[in-house]
């Protein structure tokens, strides 16, 4: 098993065991503000050697996909949740979950299945448009406005999408000569800084726990069911477009995930009368989980099949 | 040495509040604010501060009773319905009248 995953495990045993284990917030913060650079920087620096005609009708592909994933997921949310909350979720599914990818792209190193090394700048691009559609279903039938303005500030500069743009970016401009000197930091350190903010994750997730309790089967049947319907999906559409397998299994991940950075923030502001309890509950506590255990090789197994081998 | 009464109003709510908290106090009249990074916990739960959607910001501002007491009304009005929210204002005394 994947080391990072068991660090996972070590923070979700420790806060269903109520220990005082306990990382400080500024760790929290750092760790995440690495992870995001580094998972950028390492794009940019081989997004720079692709032709933009091979990467753009990905790019625009993946879009579609975080935007059409909201739309799929409503209307089974809405059979059972108020549409504040269904659209919430919604939104929460059809955006991404960087750390998922980390995970997903270092179990295919680990399992040695290549994929395309420009895969952040799909993880940027996914981050936002199942977020903008999820307030759409929102406010649908609504007579509140949305204030875009504040919300495209939100979605594109907060943290998240700002971190990997940023570092692809310079990824990007700076090239694998000026990766070199900052190599060390940026790429040998990341699997190390990964596992423990999987730790952070594992106590955070584990604190979910009553949420999930309180939403009952239904929410928990959907943090199950949907990443194995949305990957099957994504290693589809990563199937059509072409990707490698080790390509089709990432799209797969990113499709499969839930977002909880950009996406709980957003949703907080954008559509306030949506219990976070529920939508933070199943995307943390029941998705994640899964997919760092049972999802993610599942989603090799998918692109494999669509890939014929 | 002389004080002036003034009233402090404190704010204790989510952390995706703080740029709204801080224009309503701004548009109502403050003319200054203190943000605190908190956790607690109240009859729904605890907000532990963990990561991003659990934190949990204290903004005190002291300000004359009348501004104090219009920006809570908004404030309740306007986010008490669906976020997670605590107001009280206290009497303070303060040294230099013009600054608040």
């Amino acid at each position: 098993m994947d080391p990072v995953v068991l660090f996972f495990l070590l923070g979700l045993i420790a806060r269903i065991a109520k220990s005082d284990l306990r990382l400080p917030e500024s760790l929290y913060d750092a760790l995440a503000i690495y992870l995001l650079l580094a998972i950028g920087l390492k794009g940019g620096v081989q997004l720079a050697q692709q032709p933009l005609a091979t990467v753009l009708p990905q790019a625009l592909a993946a879009i579609a996909l975080g935007a059409c994933i909201p739309l799929l997921a409503f209307p089974i949310l809405r059979l059972k949740l108020a549409r504040a909350d269904a659209a919430s979720i919604a939104a929460h599914y059809g955006s991404v979950s960087v750390v998922t990818f980390a995970v997903a792209t270092s179990f295919l190193a680990a399992q040695s299945v290549a994929t395309e090394s420009y895969m952040p700048l799909i993880v940027a691009l996914m981050e936002a448009p199942g977020i903008v559609v999820g307030i759409v279903l929102a406010r649908t039938g609504s007579a509140q406005r949305i204030a875009w303005g504040a919300l495209a500030h939100e979605v594109l500069f907060g943290k998240s999408v700002l971190l990997l743009l940023g570092g692809l970016a310079i990824g990007a401009l700076i090239g694998p000569e000026g990766m070199e000197p900052i190599a060390p930091l940026f790429t040998d350190l990341f699997k190390g800084v990964l596992a423990l903010f999987l730790l952070e994750m594992g106590l955070v997730a584990g604190g979910q726990i009553g949420d999930l309790k309180r939403a009952g089967p239904f929410l928990t049947a959907f943090g199950v069911g949907a990443p194995l319907a949305f990957g099957l999906l994504g290693a589809l559409v990563g199937h059509l477009l072409g990707l490698s397998v080790g390509g089709a299994a990432v799209l797969a991940a990113l499709a499969a995930s839930a977002s909880y950075i950009a996406a709980p923030t957003a949703m907080r502001i954008a559509v306030p009368e949506a219990n976070p309890a529920l939508s933070i509950g199943v995307a943390l506590g029941v998705t994640f989980p899964f997919n760092l255990f049972v999802g993610i090789p599942v989603y090799l197994h998918y692109a494999r099949w669509f890939g014929g081998s | 040495m002389q004080t002036h009464d003034r009233k402090m109003l404190v704010i204790i709510g989510e952390a995706a509040l703080e740029k709204s908290l801080v224009r309503d106090a701004r548009s109502f009249g403050a003319h200054g604010y203190t943000i605190a990074d908190v956790r607690g916990g109240g009859e729904r739960g605890d907000r532990e501060a963990r990561w991003e959607a659990d934190r949990s910001i204290e903004m005190k501002m002291i300000c004359d009773a009348a501004v104090a007491e219009k920006l809570a009304q908004h404030v309740l009005a306007s986010y008490a319905p669906n976020y997670a929210l605590t107001l009280f204002t206290a009497d303070v005394g303060v040294f230099r009248p013009q600054k608040f």
